[in-house]
């Protein structure tokens, strides 16, 4: 395990691929929720967490139960599954012993389970770091990197458009873009911006 | 019958799953690149569609109301995974160019927003025609964009060369074109609806329609 393969992974899925702006992965949130920074930034950290722990989870699936039995066919089905149970009961634990967290981040914990940036996350560890059905080295933790940093890049942009958004709603766009039309422009606008990341040579 | 073709037809214009509800946006932008490749995905999106609308209303009155949403995910990712190896076996090329995408119609909002909304209240040849339609829907809506992107972008129509000595906007066949074709497209749909959206709630509901 070298310092480096870590970096280049992090710079990779924050900027240059980042999750919403290039790999269009949970776009739906990002539209939906993007309208004031406090929500915004709320539904971030929140995806943030289920990424990362689901990421965890949904390896040592892959790694211990699938790859073993041979049945890596049911991946979609059973990555689905744990993601949406996980999500349920870290739903209840905070609603029994964090009701002030709850407050803040409860009512987004059920719509992360439908969120494609989770299981595309999943997925894409489970392709990018299993060769021929053998992990790499250092397979676990680069899914980890890559599930963690996935979540901080998605915090990035959601708190980046939800700064503009705030701004525009002081604006006099015509009446059939404003709303959700004018935040996809506003979008493509930012992702060609981040485009320009991609020089990263490493 | 007239019931069942209007089941068939609302998901067609109407309430068009992309321009007019919103839904399902993931798939919609990372797949238009090209005609082919929004046609494989449109398909594959409508035989889920048909499939989980068919299974789910169909034991609608089995599922107890509080697991209800588990259930159906389980019933759509079977699906997806009986698409995701059928197109593995048949259509190698176009699984690699649709990559994570074909795992991803589980989480697509217009198939569980379709168990959630109609099939586990309606019998099941309605929940066929609603999946139908709006599969069709879904499928138009891509092969839109699709072609704008394409054309626009590649100067080509499925694949075919359309006009000599134009120069290409690359950008288009890119990420930020997506959304630039998606967010003009939804423009011109309200405009020719001549909705009347208010600058303080631009059309909530459709925004709180998935998430």
């Amino acid at each position: 395990m070298d310092v480096s393969k870590f970096i280049a992974i992090i710079i990779s899925t924050v900027f240059i691929n980042n999750f919403i702006l290039s790999k269009f992965l949970g776009l739906c949130p990002f539209i939906g929720v993007s309208k004031e920074t406090k929500p915004a930034v709320s539904m971030g950290l929140a995806v943030t967490f289920v990424i990362t722990m689901s990421s965890l989870i949904t390896w040592l699936v892959y790694r211990w139960l699938l790859l073993p039995f041979g049945i890596t066919y049911l991946r979609t089905i059973s990555f689905i599954l744990v993601i949406a149970s996980f999500v349920q009961l870290v739903e209840m634990v905070i609603r029994k012993f964090f009701p002030h967290l709850y407050r803040a981040f409860g009512i987004y914990l059920p719509l992360i389970t439908v969120n494609c940036a989770v299981l595309g996350a999943a997925v894409l560890n489970s392709q990018d770091f299993f060769v021929n059905g053998q992990p790499v080295a250092g397979s676990f933790w680069f899914s980890l990197t890559q599930g963690f940093f996935a979540g901080i890049g998605y915090l990035l942009a959601m708190l980046l458009m939800s700064g503009i958004r705030e701004r525009l709603e002081l604006i006099d766009p015509p009446k059939s873009l404003s709303g959700v039309p004018l935040a996809f422009i506003i979008a493509s606008l930012m992702s060609l911006a981040f485009m320009g990341f991609s020089g990263f040579k490493f | 019958m007239k019931r069942l073709f209007k089941e068939f037809t609302k998901g067609i214009i109407i309430e068009n799953p992309t321009f007019g509800l919103v839904l399902g946006l993931c798939p919609t932008l990372a797949v238009s690149t090209s005609v082919r490749n929004a046609l494989g995905m449109g398909l594959a999106a409508t035989f889920v569609l048909i499939c989980s609308n068919i299974i789910i209303s169909s034991v609608r009155r089995v599922i107890p109301n509080q697991i209800r949403i588990p259930c159906f995910i389980v019933i759509i990712a079977t699906f997806v995974t009986i698409v995701e190896m059928l197109m593995k076996a048949y259509f190698p090329a176009l699984n690699v160019s649709l990559g994570i995408f074909v795992p991803l119609i589980v989480v697509n909002c217009i198939v569980l927003g379709r168990a959630e909304a109609f099939a586990c209240k309606n019998p099941v040849l309605p929940s066929l025609f609603d999946g139908l339609g709006m599969g069709v829907g879904f499928t138009l809506a891509l092969i839109i964009i699709a072609s704008i992107r394409e054309v626009l972008g590649a100067g080509k129509f499925l694949g075919f060369h359309l006009i000599k000595g134009f120069e290409p906007i690359g950008v288009m066949v890119l990420a930020p074109g997506a959304l630039l074709t998606l967010g003009f497209l939804i423009g011109l749909v309200n405009y020719l609806n001549g909705k009347k959206v208010t600058r303080n709630r631009p059309s909530e509901a459709r925004e709180n329609g998935c998430k």
